[in-house]
């Protein structure tokens, strides 16, 4: 009953956070942009007489673009609305009230933890649903496993949530956010290393981009969205920023699982057992 | 010693070391069910520390602490207990009912209860008019108010005030007092930590002296008879004889024109002292008890310079 109760009040407040209205804001100016940009695109491909294969191919990598926009968008959204929910109520005394009522402290973890997925599920939702709309109306495409490919940015947004909760058990909200954001920043960069490292052939660098998926899975999920849903012959093509040269296997998925569960334990754990 | 099942609290050798700095050294307490007790300390003596620990907020180091007969921090206990933080601060976007009210689900209760008790409370502490209004246009004293509700919730068996008058202006601390003399008179138990040493000896049955993270002593209030009392009596045809008699109740008696000073080992003799003095053919004018007040026992206790 706590979870729910805790979860509930975490929606709301998340909710009613300016911050999450700006970011529906600048996610709906970014669909508008996004639509536009594919309008024009659309009345040029027809002046100039464009094949429909190559038309359409170019429709599949706006979509991938506009995902992969939405993905960043949802990746800070996730960081910068739950960092302060641990750390921010520890610091201020806020958590004294709840953690002092007949409610274990896990659950109220947890309660947290689900009022937060909640928020981020529908902005994920309402996003990439908006991209795939946009494109579906302007160019007739959507994204290819659509669903897969949006439950992979989901787990990546949950995997950052809960090495988030996990860091604010231990830390201060900045010192928090800075560590969540630096962690996904290392998946980010050896992410493209190793799409380079496979570009040209360099297994070290290909390593290098393995091992920073290991510290950090987030990026590799995104990269595994990417290929579930772009087309075919964009996963072929050597120049595409998401081809299937350096693809992250579902064995990174599952392990990202892993990840998610073992830094939502950690919390669970350092939250049961601190001095608040 | 009382038995387990009357204490409400019940501390033994509680320790509590932060980064190698000792908040509280070895806290020994026993408080029985129905008493209002005090919590007095200079600032860093560790009654917050020690009120956190109870609660379960705080790990001890070492020792014991049990709450209503369980041990502290047991979930199922908190039912039992009401707390108002120092610095209550709660979610500013939620109204005072709407806080209430989740309060009172975290605590288990029905909705139709909830119905009932949330309106009461309201006006109880004065903020009926302000329901419906948020929690970041209140000010510090309705806060206050409103944290004083949210721990009187459950109707608990042991209630935890930590500075419950700082912020309130005079009706607020007068409230204060009426609604922790109401919660006494229900039975709940109430621990008080407060700077205001008046507003202590007003409310308490019994205080404790912490120091340096340890009761340094325990005293009974309000109870005349039982203390150490100095009186001033002005009296007229006092014979030095008179004044070697008063050494039968009085340990020091001093003699100064009509006026005579004694300290009394206890209030009760009183009487039998100036029934003593009219016989010997004293004319007795004035008698007034000068009772060493919380605030001098306080001073002499953690010294002029607050403990700092």
């Amino acid at each position: 009953m706590g979870i729910w109760i805790m979860a509930g009040v975490t929606f709301r407040e998340a909710a009613r956070k300016k911050m999450l209205w700006m970011a529906l804001a600048a996610g709906g100016a970014f669909l508008i942009l996004f639509g536009s940009g594919l309008h024009f695109q659309a009345k040029d491909f027809a002046a100039h007489g464009m094949s429909p294969v190559l038309r359409r191919e170019i429709s599949f990598a706006m979509v991938t673009m506009g995902l992969y926009a939405v993905d960043l968008l949802a990746v800070l959204m996730t960081i910068l609305t739950s960092v302060d929910t641990l750390s921010g109520e520890i610091d201020s005394g806020t958590i004294q009230a709840v953690a002092t009522k007949p409610v274990p402290r896990w659950q109220v973890l947890v309660g947290k933890w689900f009022g937060f997925l909640a928020m981020l599920t529908a902005y994920i939702a309402i996003m990439v649903g908006g991209v795939n709309a946009v494109t579906y109306l302007m160019a007739g495409v959507t994204a290819r496993h659509l669903i897969t490919g949006c439950l992979l940015m989901w787990m990546e947004s949950l995997v950052l949530l809960s090495v988030t909760f996990a860091f604010g058990t231990y830390f201060s909200t900045l010192t928090s956010g800075v560590l969540a954001l630096g962690l996904h920043g290392l998946a980010f960069l050896g992410g493209w290393i190793e799409q380079f490292g496979a570009i040209t052939q360099t297994q070290r660098a290909v390593n290098v981009g393995v091992v920073a998926s290991v510290l950090m899975p987030s990026e590799a999920l995104w990269r595994r969205a990417a290929f579930e849903m772009q087309s075919p012959l964009a996963n072929a093509m050597r120049i595409s920023p998401f081809s299937t040269l350096s693809v992250p296997s579902m064995a990174m998925v599952f392990y990202a699982a892993l990840y998610l569960a073992i830094a939502l334990f950690i919390a669970i754990r350092r939250f049961s057992q601190r001095d608040l | 010693m009382s038995r387990a099942s009357d204490l409400a609290i019940r501390t033994r050798g509680l320790r509590k070391v932060f980064n190698g700095k000792v908040a509280v050294r070895n806290l020994t307490l026993e408080v029985p069910r129905g008493e209002v007790f005090g919590f007095l300390g200079p600032n860093g003596a560790g009654k917050s520390t020690s009120v956190k620990m109870l609660l379960g907020l705080i790990f001890p180091t070492s020792g014991e602490a049990d709450i209503l007969g369980r041990p502290a921090g047991d979930v199922k206990t908190r039912a039992k207990v009401g707390f108002l933080p120092e610095h209550f601060r709660f979610y500013d976007w939620l109204t005072s009912a709407e806080l209430l009210k989740l309060h009172g689900r975290l605590y288990g209760m029905s909705h139709a209860r909830l119905r009932e008790r949330v309106p009461a409370l309201l006006d109880l502490v004065g903020l009926t008019q302000h329901r419906d209004k948020r929690l970041r246009d209140f000010s510090k004293g309705m806060l206050q108010r409103i944290g004083l509700a949210q721990a009187l919730l459950n109707e608990p068996d042991l209630i935890f005030l930590d500075e419950p008058t700082s912020g309130l202006d005079p009706f607020g601390r007068r409230l204060v007092r009426d609604i922790i003399k109401a919660q006494r008179d229900r039975g709940a138990t109430v621990l008080l930590n407060s700077h205001l040493l008046g507003e202590v000896e007003i409310t308490c049955d019994r205080v404790a002296f912490i120091k340096d993270g340890e009761v340094v002593e325990t005293r009974q209030l309000n109870s005349e008879r039982e203390e150490k009392t100095t009186v001033s009596i002005r009296a007229v045809d006092v014979t030095s004889e008179m004044v070697k008699g008063l050494c039968q109740w009085a340990p020091s008696v001093r003699s100064e024109a009509e006026r005579l000073t004694l300290t009394l080992s206890s209030n009760a003799v009183l009487p039998e002292v100036v029934r003593y003095l009219v016989a010997k053919g004293a004319d007795v004018y004035e008698v007034i008890p000068q009772r060493l007040s919380l605030e001098e026992r306080f001073l002499e206790i953690v010294g002029s310079d607050g403990g700092l």
